[in-house]
């Protein structure tokens, strides 16, 4: 049997070498010569041309890829579906918060009535069930706007000419212009954003959008830097503008994002994917008429259930081990404020605190969850719990110390650092290496500690020089 | 008779017949898949508004190419499609 297998994959090899030799490798360019030439001649027999229209799509593309109106129009449908998505999302988003709490306290009251211990009580509602809630309130609503406008998009056929016009950009960087589109999907979810990177067929450009994708800030980030943002910036002016500031600050945060995607990328293309295979190539589809249900089945389904479920199945785990976390006492203090005074001063040194880097790792389920993880630990309490008004929120941050450098550091982090598991685990599905999982996690988190370091350490110096 | 010229060298609205695809490896397969062979005619339609790439119309569709690819592609221009 032994024998037979290797006599056979010798003459196996010796025929391959010998093709090899009698064939050179326009081969290759003869067999999709014939290719084209039958099909030319089959399609020559049989397919009909109607009598040429007029030329909408060269209309339509003369507009769209213009000098003058190619980049005011594109960053105006973008910016649109941004205010859309953060506007729209706010009511649903409380109501969800209304029904789901009310939820809460049915189950608890059943809990009671069953007379279940206290501690299973907080293990599964105040630790399980309410950091689920948690995500899905704040998830939800954001993705069931953004992904059906962002979907009819790429229906019509507009997303190819964004890359179009800003392939330059992401050529300089080493990049594919369809990272435009990656990172653009990366603002709803950066696991949706990473699956995305499928449209990018140049091997090299495609690692290169995987791993940056995580510097655009996601849904579940936003409404952190929107607070914060609008307690610590908007205050510092009078009244008429300081409700301009947050949206300037929030744009401010992601052209930082989209400066340090580029800059990572470029290094990228240079050291570690130095040699991987690069091509560019571009289609420009014909424009279509969108199908609405194709839209909704495509986003609701496909990107809204499917990235939602994946959250929920981190969340569910990651609420029990927080509220462990927070109810294990050693002594007189929780493991969760043992660990947040261990980590203490390694974080004071890049401008946070115990508490705030320790919400940023025990978020890693959800970034949704990182700032009711941090109110829980300032408050010294034992579950996840957001506070009724900004006010409130604003006293309980500057008792503990935080000024306006903390609040550009926890934004800047909060930019920056490692993506959630959700995305993890979806980088180690689409590239199936673990080592483009961890380099997906250690390159943001290097980049943010360094970002941090450098800033508080000039701070710091201006402090001392005056 | 015309010479062959690099196709990234062509002005918008310049049509020919592609002569040759002097590429390498992976960009020169995928660009055959896309009908950059020897024989097809070839229409220069648009420049991206930073320069870079351009948009060609070749068997039934619009591609794009960065300057830098097309600069190995050569054609004959001529009078009409």
């Amino acid at each position: 049997m032994c024998s037979v297998n290797t006599d056979l994959s010798g003459r196996l090899e010796t025929l391959v070498q010998e093709a090899k030799g009698k064939y050179s490798k326009e081969v290759r360019e003869k067999i999709v010569d014939n290719i084209y030439r039958e099909a030319e001649n089959i399609a020559k027999r049989t397919v009909v041309k109607p009598p040429k229209k007029l030329d909408w799509d060269g209309k339509i593309d003369n507009i769209l890829t213009s000098r003058i109106t190619g980049y005011p129009i594109m960053l105006l449908l973008l910016g649109v579906i941004f205010w859309i998505t953060i506007v729209g999302a706010n009511y649903p988003s409380q109501m969800l918060f209304k029904i789901l709490f009310w939820g809460e306290e049915k189950i608890s009251t059943l809990f009671y009535f069953l007379g279940m211990p206290q501690w299973l009580h907080g293990f599964l509602v105040l630790g399980v069930y309410r950091c689920v809630a948690w995500v899905v309130a704040v998830m939800l609503p954001p993705m069931a706007i953004f992904f059906p406008l962002f979907t009819l998009l790429e229906d019509l056929g507009f997303l190819p000419r964004v890359a179009f016009n800003l392939d330059n950009f992401f050529r300089k960087a080493g990049a594919h212009g369809k990272q435009s589109l990656t990172m653009s999907m990366g603002f709803g979810c950066n696991a949706a954003g990473v699956i995305a990177c499928r449209i990018i067929e140049s091997p090299r450009e495609r690692l290169i959008a995987i791993l940056t994708n995580n510097f655009v800030p996601c849904n579940g980030r936003f409404p952190t830097l929107i607070v914060i943002s609008s307690i610590f910036m908007g205050g510092a002016l009078a009244a008429p503008y300081s409700s301009l500031v947050t949206p300037l600050v929030i744009v401010g945060i992601v052209l930082i994002g989209i400066m340090v995607t580029l800059i990572v990328s470029w290094l990228l293309s240079k050291t570690l994917l130095r040699g991987v295979p690069s091509t560019f190539t571009l289609e420009l589809p014909p424009y279509r008429r969108p199908q609405i249900g194709q839209i909704i089945i495509r986003s609701i389904f496909d990107r809204t259930v499917f990235v939602l479920w994946r959250a929920v199945k981190v969340a569910a785990p990651a609420g029990g081990i927080i509220w462990l976390l927070a109810n294990t006492y050693l002594g007189d203090s929780s493991l969760l404020n043992s660990l947040a005074t261990a980590i203490d001063p390694f974080a004071r040194g890049i401008g946070l605190d115990g508490i705030i880097l320790t919400a940023f790792i025990l978020g890693l389920p959800a970034n949704e969850i990182v700032l009711p993880i941090m109110i829980m630990g300032y408050l010294a309490e034992g579950a996840l719990l957001e506070l009724d008004s900004l006010i409130a929120l604003k006293t309980l941050l500057l008792d503990n110390g935080w000024t306006l450098m903390t609040a550009l550091s926890v934004m800047l982090f909060s930019l920056l650092h490692y993506p959630c598991s959700t995305t993890l685990l979806t980088i180690k599905k689409e590239t199936g290496s673990l080592k483009w999982t961890f380099l997906g996690a250690i390159i943001p988190l290097a980049v943010s500690v360094l970002v941090l370091f450098i800033l508080n350490s000039i701070s710091s110096l201006l402090l001392l020089m005056n | 008779m015309a010479i062959e010229k690099p196709l990234s060298e062509m002005p918008i609205g310049t049509v020919g017949t592609v002569i040759e695809n002097g590429l390498t490896g992976l960009t020169k397969r995928r660009l055959m898949d896309l009908g950059f062979i020897p024989g097809s005619k070839i229409e220069v339609l648009r420049k991206s508004p930073a320069g870079d790439p351009t948009a060609y119309y070749v068997r039934g569709t619009i591609i794009a190419l960065r300057n830098n690819e097309a600069s190995h592609i050569s054609i004959i221009p001529h009078n009409k499609f």
